[in-house]
């Protein structure tokens, strides 16, 4: 499939950098949404038209830095969009 | 096994209200969750605890500032877990602490690439 | 001298260093176990002394008719002997050898294939501790589990005696610290200890097969005892995984190109330019058996990969698809674990596919200046884009460069680089 190539090939050259923390995981179709009071809805988070799709985590120096490299994501080919984000290191 | 993804989503209204002294009863209740799912060797992984910066990358390489901004809610965290199935898995997420500060769990079922990594 | 004592004699002088080899090693393994790992240096001793007691033997009494027998009971007898001596000091040191308090208690030395067999194996999970540097377990592999003299040892790490003495003490003073078991490891424990072996291993193999070693281009030796040791893994239940048979299968690989690696004058040919009739058919055939064997189970090692990319270097027949798979293997790979060489490598098979003009972007975002391979990369990736950069960065890796044979290839390359860019 031409997205996993190119996926493989994006995820490749971050770890060739030295700077893919974690592969991560991509995510599938089923969902369910938990919110207060045990109430369960069917369905992946449905605020949002934008279904996540997956993560992974990876090594900069900087959110800029980061947000360069996932300008090479292959999702946004397809159309989607990469949320960058600071990770708080836990204790 | 199986593995499912929780994500944890909150706005920063809701964030706001949260007084310092509450903020320390929450984090020892994210701890005893946390450790309680660890402890049925149930957490596949810890996950990440996101912080406030946050840029979004759209097609054409557009960069806008601050996390996602299309909604309000914004996501806090996530971890993964072993359950046998999305309701086991859902049934793990009802505990989770951001439930009493008004934020929501999303469960994901993960995607197996077919071989395991170590 | 008639002309059979002559023969008799050759045979002799090249016999003892020969059954040396072979057979130093498997009583030595199972002394130690008897003994336990306080006593190593008593049981390398002893093995020394059983071999120089035959030097002298044989050369007066003649050749006895099973050789190997001869050590086996000699050694055997002298450590019976050095029990018997020395019964209360063991007490004291080694209580786990319960003697009876008269002298008809027996010391049982087994010395069946079983057991040299086993003590071997087990050896080597004893050596290959993590609580030691990684030079002083293949020393002490080198010493122990492959009859290396300290010389020789010395030699392969181009140091001196005193330095690898020094070394295999420390280390066994730290086992004998530690109190590590001579023994398999537990059903929970043994994958991560086969890791600690393979790790180790293949430290070893590579120290031959790039060998640092000026004096021989390929120290050939560390290459088959590595090789050697990784079957051995194989050929027990216990450890016959599927990770061991992936490295094996590598060293096949690697292995099938000893000879077309060195040319007529010792310098080192580049797999580009080997010639693929040297490749030695055998081992490749050998390497596709043992990953075939690799590829059970759920679990796969980073030795899976690099066999598997090691596999596709002896394919010559279909380019395209060869550097396309060799660039999915080595993202694989480097998702799995980094390493330095694998993000060079992976460039490489980048190159070949889209061209060094993309690859030259990529390798930059590398920034391994230190490392002397980057620089042979980027040379190699320049050198129909921009000369001036490509001997620029040869002539930095001329500096950082090491090795005489590695020094000699770059060399060779800018003074063709240079010829161009004259004309």
């Amino acid at each position: 499939m031409i997205v996993s190539k190119q996926w493989e090939n994006w995820m490749g050259g971050i770890a060739a950098q030295n700077k893919l923390a974690a592969r991560g995981n991509r995510l599938g179709d089923e969902g369910r949404t938990v919110k207060a009071n045990n109430v369960v809805i069917n369905g992946p988070f449905a605020e949002i038209k934008e279904m996540l799709g997956g993560y992974s985590i990876i090594r900069a120096e900087s959110i800029e830095e980061a947000t360069e490299m996932a300008k090479g994501c292959p999702v946004l080919e397809l159309g989607g969009t990469v949320e960058v984000r600071d990770i708080i290191a836990m204790s | 096994m199986k593995e499912f993804a929780l994500i944890f989503r909150n706005n920063t209204t809701n964030e706001a209200k949260i007084s310092p002294d509450d903020m320390t009863a929450l984090t020892k209740q994210w701890q005893d969750w946390m450790g309680g799912i660890a402890a049925q060797g149930k957490l596949a992984n810890e996950g990440a605890r996101l912080g406030f910066d946050g840029r979004a990358v759209k097609p054409a390489k557009i960069v806008t500032n601050g996390p996602y901004a299309e909604i309000s809610e914004v996501i806090r965290g996530l971890i993964v877990v072993n359950a046998e199935s999305i309701d086991e898995a859902t049934e793990i997420a009802k505990g989770c602490p951001i439930l009493t500060v008004g934020g929501h769990v999303e469960v994901r079922d993960i995607i197996q690439i077919n071989m395991s990594k170590n | 001298m008639c002309r059979a004592e002559a023969f008799l004699l050759m045979q002799e002088k090249e016999l003892i260093p020969y059954l040396y080899r072979t057979e130093f090693r498997k009583i030595t393994a199972v002394l130690c176990r008897s003994l336990g790992i306080e006593h190593i240096s008593i049981a390398e001793d002893l093995v020394g002394d059983t071999f120089l007691l035959a030097a002298e033997t044989w050369g007066l009494k003649g050749v006895p008719q099973n050789p190997a027998a001869w050590l086996y009971t000699v050694a055997k007898n002298k450590a019976k002997d050095l029990l018997k001596r020395n019964t209360l000091f063991f007490q004291k040191i080694s209580p786990e050898i319960q003697y009876a308090a008269d002298d008809k208690h027996e010391i049982e030395i087994d010395l069946s294939v079983k057991n040299i067999q086993d003590s071997q194996l087990q050896m080597m999970f004893a050596i290959c501790y993590p609580g030691i540097p990684p030079e002083a377990q293949i020393g002490l592999s080198l010493r122990i589990l492959c009859s290396f003299s300290i010389d020789e040892i010395a030699d392969a790490f181009l140091t001196n005696k005193e330095t690898i003495n020094k070394r295999l003490y420390r280390a066994k003073e730290k086992l004998k610290q530690d109190n590590v078991k001579i023994e398999f490891p537990s059903e929970s424990e043994i994958d991560k200890r086969i890791g600690n072996v393979l790790t180790t291993v293949y430290l070893l193999f590579n120290e031959g097969y790039y060998s640092s070693n000026n004096n021989a281009v390929l120290r050939k030796d560390l290459c088959l005892e590595a090789m050697r040791l990784t079957h051995m893994l194989t050929e027990n239940e216990t450890t016959d995984k599927p990770a061991v048979n992936a490295l094996l299968a590598l060293m096949c690989f690697h292995a099938s190109r000893f000879e077309a690696r060195v040319g007529s004058n010792g310098e080192l040919i580049l797999y580009e330019d080997q010639d693929t009739s040297l490749w030695n058919r055998e081992l490749i055939l050998q390497g596709e058996r043992y990953l075939n064997k690799a590829s059970t189970g759920n679990y796969l090692s980073k030795y899976h990969w690099e066999a598997a990319i090691a596999y596709w270097h002896t394919i010559t027949d279909n380019e395209t698809e060869k550097w396309e798979k060799i660039l999915s293997l080595y993202n694989q790979l480097l998702m799995m674990e980094y390493s330095p060489i694998a993000a060079l490598n992976r460039t490489y098979a980048l190159s070949k596919i889209y061209g060094n003009k993309e690859a030259i972007i990529e390798a930059e975002k590398l920034k391994l200046d230190n490392n002397h391979l980057y620089h042979c990369l980027l040379g190699e990736l320049y050198s129909n884009v921009d000369l001036k950069k490509a001997i620029n960065h040869l002539q930095h890796a001329l500096k950082l460069s090491r090795v005489a044979a590695d020094k000699k290839v770059i060399k060779n390359k800018i003074s063709k680089l240079a010829k161009l860019k004259n004309v």
